[in-house]
């Protein structure tokens, strides 16, 4: 009898081996691999990136071996092309940023009017009907609105202002704010429907009116949320080229009268990659300079927008 | 005590949602008339009617009247906004602003026009004082209200509701938040406060009702079962279900 108590023991045993066995390689292979696999592809981006900027600054270092740092910083004349040669950054610059100035001018407030519409006021059918349009407006390819400004838009400028050219910035920096506002209106609606009904309730138990509430509540505490979506408008507003380059012109004009034709710096870049400039010049490296002051540019407005969103952040 | 609030055959519909039910109640004034009932039973509903916030909720219908003062308040003539700086409210979850200590105690007179930087001094410190919380605060006025404990954001709160002079208070569970202690200092400021100022209160708890109110308000499915002195409905109700509620046999 004791011997057959100790078989049933072993069998016992090795029963509950089998029942305790947790061991299943090929699972813990897969989550070995799996991190390795999602880093990869996440690296993918971060190496694009690093790719570019290094490209960019190699190709930038070379342009400003032939022409002088200063000059291209501080010169008032951009004539790459045509002899006698100059490049002097500064005509693009001011065509970029009166670009972008009339389209932000244009964006932020009907962005930012549209969502207090969108958050505080619209009824849900409303809402539900607006959003999706808001996205596809968002989905335009920007050559289409490039078009829009010049056969639509121009027109109406050059019946109210004689002295309008048939390219002008006026009409470009209008319709590239036209198409950010679906950027401005989601984002900032975004944060402002993440503002909590608590807030809004003791504001109205206060007294105050729906406007109040939305102007001295709800965007005060959505505010990092909104600084974002103006800045990235504004970076959207910067890098954009389609409409520009259809619309504004190709004349590198050092002015503030919008309603001249200019050139941005995007648009200069599509010009001479399209045209049959020789690889390795100081037309081909300009190119690069200029791509370069325009990351450096928006670089820095990211970081601003960080500073300013952690400044004025409310928690709640 | 004199009725403040005269509530008659009220009914109230979110959609079709029979929420409150051929309500008739008068509220006495400067004392504390308490909402119990067990969950759903349309007490914090009334209490949103008296400043109108059930307005905020589409599909909110109403049916017969409420005077204050003699006023219909949901007559066309009313201004909901000066109603509701009339008729204060403090929440169940304590909702400060996400601003400075005096920012919050400033919002409401700032809202209705006080600019004057010594006159809303002056507020901001009466009605801290009013809400005893003056002395906690008054080093660190300009630190976040988020700084503070959740007792000390309630009755932040209630300052916040007092700064704008109202005659009314309504406290919707606001102490159900918060832990003992600071429900009782709650509990106390209200019984100092209903000197000055009518309060209606929502409560869970019963006990809450029996400790502090002067009149009690029982409500079962969107009907007013019964009402009467805080005293009599405890000790001597007049419906079994009132009995039934108080002493702990549903709910």
């Amino acid at each position: 009898m004791p011997k057959q108590g100790a078989l049933t023991a072993r069998q016992a045993q090795t029963a509950s081996k089998e029942l305790y066995n947790f061991k299943n390689k090929r699972v813990s292979i897969m989550n070995k691999l799996m991190p390795v696999l999602l880093f990869l592809c996440a690296s993918v981006s971060i190496l694009t990136t690093l790719g570019i900027v290094i490209t960019l600054i190699s190709e930038t270092f070379q342009f400003f071996q032939k022409i002088p740092i200063l000059d291209f910083l501080f010169g008032t004349k951009w004539s790459p092309l045509i002899p006698p040669k100059s490049f002097g950054v500064l005509p693009l610059l001011s065509g970029t940023l009166m670009i972008t100035f009339i389209a932000c001018l244009v964006a932020i407030p009907i962005g930012l009017a549209s969502a207090i519409y969108l958050s505080e006021y619209a009824p849900k059918q409303v809402r539900k009907v607006i959003k999706p349009i808001l996205e596809v407006l968002a989905g335009v390819p920007t050559i289409v609105y490039g078009y829009f400004a010049l056969s639509l838009i121009t027109p109406l400028i050059q019946k109210m202002f004689d002295s309008a050219g048939i390219f002008n910035a006026l009409s470009a920096g209008i319709v590239v704010g036209i198409m950010i506002i679906p950027m401005v209106c989601s984002l900032s609606e975004d944060a402002m429907s993440a503002v909590p009904r608590s807030l809004r309730d003791g504001a109205y138990a206060l007294g105050a009116t729906r406007f109040e509430v939305a102007l001295k509540i709800v965007v005060p505490a959505a505010f990092s949320g909104i600084v974002a979506s103006a800045v990235l408008a504004f970076s959207r507003a910067i890098g954009e080229t389609m409409i520009v380059t259809v619309a504004a012109g190709s004349t590198p004009n050092m002015t503030f009268n919008p309603l001249e034709s200019i050139q941005t710096m995007t648009a200069y870049i599509v010009q001479v990659s399209l045209g049959d400039t020789p690889h390795g010049t100081v037309e081909y490296g300009s190119i690069f300079a200029v791509g370069m002051t325009l990351f450096v540019i928006t670089f820095l407005l990211n970081i601003l927008a960080q500073y300013i969103a952690r400044k004025f952040r409310e928690e709640y | 005590m004199e009725a403040l609030i005269h509530i008659d055959k009220l009914n109230l519909y979110y959609g079709a949602f029979h929420a409150l039910k051929n309500v008739t109640l008068t509220i006495p004034e400067k004392a504390i008339t308490a909402f119990i009932g067990p969950s759903g039973c349309g007490k914090s509903t009334l209490l949103r009617t008296l400043n109108r916030m059930n307005d905020m909720i589409p599909g909110t219908r109403i049916e017969g009247g409420i005077s204050i003062g003699g006023t219909e308040i949901y007559s066309n003539e009313v201004d909901v906004e000066t109603l509701r700086k009339k008729v204060g409210m403090v929440f169940q979850q304590p909702n400060p602003f996400p601003k400075s200590i005096y920012d919050n105690v400033a919002y409401g007179p700032r809202l209705h026009g006080t600019t004057n930087k010594k006159e809303l001094d002056e507020i901001v410190e009466t009605s801290l004082k009013s809400a005893v919380l003056w002395e906690e605060v008054k080093d660190h006025l300009k630190r976040s209200a988020f700084g503070l404990s959740g007792g000390q954001q309630q009755r932040l709160c209630i300052a916040r509701a007092l700064a704008v002079n109202p005659n009314i208070l309504l406290m919707d569970e606001a102490t159900s938040a918060l832990d003992p202690i600071s429900t009782l200092k709650i509990e106390e400021l209200a019984q100092e406060l209903k000197d000055k100022y009518t309060i209606v209160m929502v409560t869970h708890n019963m006990h809450q009702a029996a400790r502090v109110s002067n009149q009690t308000v029982f409500f079962l499915n969107g009907e007013v079962i019964e009402y009467s002195d805080t005293e009599k409905l405890f000790s001597n109700p007049t419906d079994q279900r009132t009995e039934d509620y108080i002493s702990g046999r549903f709910g």
